[in-house]
């Protein structure tokens, strides 16, 4: 193999990389914003799983994929919306209501493709998203194609975006009150059941869009086709230190994960070992592979009023 | 037994001797099937059918014949295994969602030894295929547990992970040993087969109710016995309630975890004996279908009780089987609508009573 040869399949393989991370990325950033508010959101497989299900709906009704995207976003914060009934109104513990709402998306996108498609294992091909030409990102040499797929340079933004919301602005040094110390936001009036309640449909509505990428790129939903995206998803925002570019990072590296099993499909190393690559990288991330990280400190806690 | 301090404040203990409590205990998964059913009542309206004749014939052919008694407490068989895996890691303070990898490899693994040894007498190769069911669904848990004991990983996503990682194993070691053409082993050794129930109730005629039914009873028997009656059950339950407390009275809160995540999966694992040795003698893949995600909400509606687990697997059991009687009329996916719906009517019901009992006392 030539030099130019090897630059290029780096290149490429970067490319596959950014492109399969970016659900990754958007579920990541909603996970942050969530768990900044204290809640924590296991609820991202479903969410994206009724995002997915939704553009292909939307889509196929108008074909237009821009009403898909947003249904999935209306899908996402409607999931989302019932996490946050569940914890921040009733109480209830967050890693279970997430758990039941993943069993009840799971069903209810099947249960809709029978009704809408007589079939319940997939829907019928719908349009993607079409690519448009950003001008600068664009043009980078190799990688420049990937910037085509609109969601991504989105994406970017949404990042960039997230961490001026959650680390320069009022709003996000009140949101992470709520997850560090809830008391302290109560003390100076806040609502935490309301801030907490945004920071869960703000991962509603970024974990629809990842659902939205998803069916988009695939061009139609297949049940449980998030294949456990949302679970990698929140493993990276706990790699990531719960910052939007940490986790945009940590799933850079499950991206790549992905990317190398997809290239090696085909190789003579057997494909089944290489489905475990995702899950396994997810494992070693977990344990400190990358260094350890502290949650907020009010995460996981409901926070009941009565009690103080 | 050891004399329990920490019991005083636990939500819903053994013997559960304050009458209001258990009384709690029991309104707050009523209410969360009757809500479920009612949410389902207005899928099955929106598609155009009679929810009472829809869940009059559910009842009617899952409880009201032999047969459908009997595929009832088939499908409640594994749902026993599965929920008192999910309930043990509660009550340590853990989430097992691993429950659906540790059966499926509880599964293949004792199909491998079945198939393997078939000249065994029945007294040596069926224990053996049990032991190899535990063992495998054990160390399948073992491995997120000794990860949170040792590096604080998150055991949800870890146990999530290793469903998706057992999926792939089972596919990659199968492969070479799957009978041709098809994705499941060979039969397993005659001595090996649990033996149909309806041998000796001849009213279940017909339904693949087996042994394993008996055999999960005796698990649930033991896993309460181990729970509210050992040391180690003891330092368990400490753990789950306050773990800097059990730490501080001197319960190491690492080895309690992981031992409580290994023996999790491993009663987890023997779920899979229902399927192999009860009913189709060879492991084939997919055999699990959500039986470990059910475990949750079987957990959950049993309050972690084995009592309860037995019980709610039964309505669970039941309502799997009504599932696929109602297919004609009503897609069997509102099955899967229902059980998640179940659990979040079930903690959002638990926290408004416990409130507004609180506020009546």
């Amino acid at each position: 193999m030539t030099g130019a040869g090897t630059g290029l399949d780096v290149l490429l393989f970067v490319a596959a990389a950014l492109r399969i991370s970016v659900p990754y990325t958007l579920a990541s950033l909603g996970a942050t914003f969530s768990e900044r508010g204290g809640v924590i959101n296991i609820a991202l497989e479903g969410i994206m799983l009724n995002g997915a299900l939704a553009y292909v709906l939307g889509a196929w009704w108008s074909h237009d994929p821009w009403i898909g995207v947003g249904a999935a976003v209306l899908a996402g914060v409607a999931t989302a919306a019932l996490h946050a009934l569940v914890t921040v109104v009733f109480r209830a513990d967050q890693i279970t209501s997430g758990l039941g709402i993943n069993l009840l998306a799971a069903g209810l996108t099947k249960f809709i493709l029978t009704q809408v498609f007589q079939s319940s294992s997939n829907s019928e091909r719908v349009v993607g998203l079409p690519a448009l030409h950003i001008p600068w990102l664009g043009s980078l040499p190799g990688i420049g194609s990937v910037f085509d797929a609109p969601l991504v340079p989105i994406t970017l933004l949404l990042i960039l975006g997230g961490h001026v919301v959650l680390f320069r602005s009022v709003f996000g040094m009140r949101l992470r009150t709520m997850g560090e110390h809830p008391e302290a936001g109560a003390t100076l009036g806040l609502s935490v059941g309301a801030y907490r309640t945004l920071g869960v449909l703000a991962s509603g509505v970024l974990a629809g869009l990842a659902g939205a990428w998803l069916a988009s790129e695939q061009h139609s939903f297949t049940d449980g086709m998030t294949g456990g995206r949302g679970y990698i998803a929140l493993a990276a925002m706990i790699v990531g230190k719960w910052s939007p570019w940490g986790a945009a990072a940590a799933c850079l590296l499950f991206g790549a994960a992905e990317a190398l099993q997809i290239g090696l499909q085909g190789s003579r190393f057997p494909n089944e070992l290489l489905q475990m690559l995702p899950y396994l990288v997810t494992m070693l991330a977990l344990a400190g592979w990358i260094g350890r990280a502290v949650p907020p400190r009010a995460v996981g806690v409901p926070y009941d009023p009565e009690d103080h | 037994m050891s004399t329990a301090p920490l019991a005083a404040g636990e939500p819903v203990s053994a013997g559960a001797r304050d009458p209001r409590r258990l009384l709690l205990g029991v309104a707050a998964p009523l209410v969360a099937i009757v809500l479920a059913l009612a949410a389902g009542a207005i899928f099955i309206v929106a598609i155009g059918q009679n929810p009472f004749a829809i869940y009059g014939l559910m009842i009617g052919e899952s409880l009201g014949t032999g047969y459908g008694l009997g595929q009832t407490l088939f499908k409640a068989t594994p749902l026993i295994f599965t929920g008192l895996a999910v309930a043990l890691g509660f009550r340590a303070g853990l989430f097992n969602i691993g429950a659906e990898g540790q059966i499926y490899l509880g599964g293949f693994a004792a199909a491998l030894i079945g198939s393997a040894f078939t000249g065994w007498p029945p007294a040596l190769l069926l224990p053996a295929c049990i032991l190899a069911a535990a063992a495998a669904g054990g160390a399948w848990g073992a491995i997120p547990g000794l990860l949170k004991a040792r590096f604080g990983a998150h055991e949800v996503i870890n146990t999530i992970m290793m469903n998706f990682i057992a999926f792939a194993l089972v596919s990659f070691v199968g492969r070479p040993l799957f009978e041709p053409a098809t994705v499941r082993t060979a039969d397993i050794g005659a001595g090996a087969a649990l033996a149909r129930l309806s041998d000796w109730l001849p009213a279940l005629r017909g339904s693949p109710a087996n042994m394993a039914l008996v055999l999960a009873l005796a698990v649930a028997a033991l896993a309460g016995l181990l729970i509210f009656r050992t040391r180690f059950g003891y330092a368990l339950r400490a753990v789950g309630l306050s773990a800097p407390a059990a730490a501080f009275g001197g319960i190491s809160i690492g080895r309690t975890q992981a031992l409580a995540m290994t023996l999790s999966g491993a009663i987890a694992g023997i779920g899979g004996v229902n399927f192999v040795l009860g009913y189709k003698h060879f492991f084939e893949m997919g055999f699990s279908g959500g039986t470990g995600f059910l475990g949750i909400a079987v957990a959950l509606i049993g309050r972690n009780h084995p009592v309860g687990v037995v019980l709610a697997a039964l309505f669970f059991g039941a309502l799997s089987y009504g599932g696929l009687v109602i297919n004609q009329q009503v897609p069997r996916e509102l099955i899967d609508v229902l059980q998640g719906l179940v659990i979040l009517f079930a903690i959002s019901a638990q926290q408004v009573l416990e409130r507004m009992s609180r506020r009546l006392a």
